[in-house]
């Protein structure tokens, strides 16, 4: 694989490093909560952890306007926390009680907050790309100049959506920016086991979009790449394809042990060592941006608003009977 | 009220709705510039514009995501099927997504969109191009489906359609296109989805049928009263949600029933229908209820296969007779 252009990122003041660092912080703490509320049995299901991928989704994020749209696959807490989310509602979604976003219907892998613009998690790998084409098709019809954000892994490149969704963004020239998310596998099938392109950044070619690609444990890099990306597709209405590598640190879910059988142990920690809260941690403090008291800080202040969060899910109560029956079509 | 074929009469409700409402906007091949394969979109394009009449490339599932995703902006968008057998493709989008997005989100993001298009059995089309395709959407709630018999209904049913807020399966068919019938010319005039319709009053049997199958079971009616059994005939019209009152209540009169569908028996419309009945109505039946269905068989292309394959008149006057002893 070719090495990733990693872009010297902008300036980066106090404040823009505070919220980054809460951001990344807030939603490790978040998953590694929801894993132990897993093993207790609260949360069921499948239970996706995006631990090791948290600079892509809040480097992205970032640069996007409160009105702007996000989309993502079943491995969304992330982007929903990036784009805003109440982390106690997300929680309660995820113990499936009332209070949760969806009700407690969605569970984990269909986060949906229409408040923060954020239009879901979607279980089937490929399928919310053309949904994505389809709300940038919208702001365009309205006029408006927001952007959405597509977010989804390697896996969903080979399938038939992709390349569709691709084609229409380009030939319609729909302001939507997909955000691949290279992990390198998708499950247990290494990237080079499904794909005659690795390179995946080079498909925009052939559908004659932009595409990039970028280090995606380095959260400022992601925020310079989606940022110009985002820029040209708020006045010109061109989509882009990135390409952000990145890499997942635990299983494909609960139910995948760590210590796979599709990738070795010293790639995981090789791996590791490039975690993406460590190095801007590090970098932050290396540049006298924050110092070790304002990390600390932070990272009480993400500890307490998690901790919260599941409180707050577990003293709500399960939906009602009468909701099994609610919400299958609008009234 | 002015006479004009079925053809016309969707034509004019999209033409109305897309007047009403600028968030109305119509998706899928050739519905532009070649003006609708099966010409329903005729005229659309010069009137409305690029903008809301958008010609797609051939790629059912992207297009019908594309369709959804504007649904959940609030976009009211029509995607049209070229044949329903195409749909298929798209299955997963209709049935994944558009189904579910309101039961997902907890009720945060609906999807008014309309998938239209012709469906069920055509002219030697064969297997591929001929299939009663409903069967495949009114198993999914979250989806409504429409079936519409004549061009009132067309219209009715196709401007209730779009308004409605939820994504409706609305599938014409080739082989009424050129019918001919009565259209109020009123904007305003829809028909409500989920209400069924008496065709033809009578009192010995209840024949349920809807599309090809309700106009030869009419034939049959006629044909049948000559010999003194008196055949009402229900038209559900839209299936899902199914008017279960009003074929209840027509067998509550005629004491017996008779369903008739083109599409293979085996888990088809006809044992919904059958299930409905004697659950609701056992006891006012003289007789068990018959059903008539297409063979469980693809659709061949030879013309006298062909024929076999749909139920005949002579098929629908033998149930008839059966459950009359007659
Ligand atoms: C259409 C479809 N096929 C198979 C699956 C089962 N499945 C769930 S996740 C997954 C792997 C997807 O990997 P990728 O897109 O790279 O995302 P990642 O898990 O790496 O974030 C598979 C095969 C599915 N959900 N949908």
């Amino acid at each position: 694989m070719a090495q990733a252009k990693t872009v010297l990122s902008s300036k980066v003041d106090v404040e823009l490093a505070r919220r980054l660092y809460f951001q990344m912080f807030l939603i490790r703490r978040f998953e590694e909560k929801a894993a132990e509320m897993y093993a207790l049995g609260k949360i069921g299901g499948f239970l996706h952890l995006y631990i090791g991928e948290e600079a892509v989704a809040v480097g992205a994020t970032s640069v996007l306007r409160s009105d702007d749209y996000a989309v993502s696959s079943y491995r969304d807490h992330g982007h929903c926390l990036a784009k805003g989310s109440d982390p106690r509602r997300m929680m309660a979604e995820l113990f499936g009680r009332r209070d949760g976003l969806s009700k407690g219907k969605g569970g984990s892998m269909h986060l949906f907050d229409k408040s923060v613009g954020f239009l879901g998690g979607h279980a089937i790998v490929g399928a919310h790309l053309p949904l994505a084409a389809g709300a940038a098709f919208a702001v365009k019809y309205q006029g408006g100049d927001q952007v959405v954000l597509c977010s989804f892994g390697d896996g969903a490149v080979p399938q038939g959506e992709f390349h569709e969704s691709l084609n229409l963004a380009s030939l319609w020239k729909l302001p939507v920016i997909y955000l691949c998310e290279n992990n390198r596998y998708a499950m247990g099938t290494a990237i080079h086991r499904a794909l005659a392109q690795t390179e995946i950044w080079r498909i925009a070619e052939t559908y004659r979009i932009p595409g990039e690609v970028v280090d995606g444990m380095d959260v400022l890099a992601v925020r310079d790449v989606v940022g110009r990306a985002v820029a040209r597709t708020r006045t010109e209405h061109t989509p882009t394809l990135i390409e952000a590598r990145t890499y997942r640190f635990r299983g494909h879910s609960m139910r995948d042990p760590s210590a796979a059988i599709y990738r070795t142990k010293e790639e995981v920690e090789r791996e590791k060592q490039r975690d993406p809260i460590a190095l801007f941690r590090d970098r932050c403090l290396r540049d006298g941006i924050l110092t070790e008291a304002d990390l600390r800080a932070l990272e009480k202040e993400v500890n307490d608003t998690v901790d919260d969060a599941v409180a707050f899910a577990d003293a709500s109560p399960e939906p009602p009977d009468e909701w099994l029956l609610a919400d299958i079509y609008k009234e | 009220m002015g006479v004009m074929t079925y053809r016309e009469a969707l034509n004019l409700a999209l033409r109305e709705e897309m007047r009403r409402d600028p968030r109305v906007f119509i998706l899928g091949e050739e519905v532009g510039v070649y003006e609708g394969a099966y010409k329903v979109t005729q005229g659309l394009l010069p009137e409305f514009g690029e903008k809301r009449v958008i010609d797609t490339p051939i790629c059912e599932s992207g297009f019908t995501g594309v369709g959804i995703g504007a649904a959940m902006l609030g976009l009211r968008p029509v995607v049209e099927m070229m044949t329903f057998n195409f749909a298929i493709l798209a299955l997963d989008q209709i049935v994944n997504t558009a189904a579910k997005l309101c039961y997902m989100s907890g009720g945060q993001y609906n999807v008014p969109i309309v998938i239209r298009g012709p469906g069920g059995p055509a002219h030697q089309l064969a297997a591929q191009h001929s299939q009663s395709m409903e069967s495949y959407f009114y198993h999914v709630p979250g989806l409504k489906v429409v079936r519409p018999s004549t061009p009132r209904d067309a219209k009715g049913l196709l401007k209730s359609a779009i308004r409605d807020d939820n994504p409706v399966i609305f599938i014409e068919a080739e082989t009424l296109y050129g019918l001919k019938g009565d259209v109020p010319e009123d904007p305003e005039f829809t028909i409500p989805l989920g209400v069924a319709e008496v065709r033809r009053e009578g009192t010995d049997v209840t024949v349920i049928a809807y599309m090809g199958m309700m106009y030869r079971s009419l034939e049959v009616a006629e044909e049948l009263e000559r010999d003194g059994i008196s055949v009402e005939i229900v038209d559900p019209r839209t299936l899902r949600p199914m008017d279960i009152d009003t074929i209840i209540g027509s067998v509550r009169k005629t004491h017996r029933a008779v369903v008739v569908e083109a599409g293979a028996g085996f888990a088809g419309m006809g044992s919904e229908i059958v299930a409905f009945i004697t659950e609701h109505a056992f006891d006012d039946l003289d007789a068990s209820v018959e059903r008539v269905t297409g063979a469980n068989a693809p659709m061949p292309y030879a013309r006298n296969l062909e024929q076999l394959k749909t139920p005949s008149k002579e098929k629908i006057k033998a149930a008839i007779r059966k459950v009359c002893y007659a």
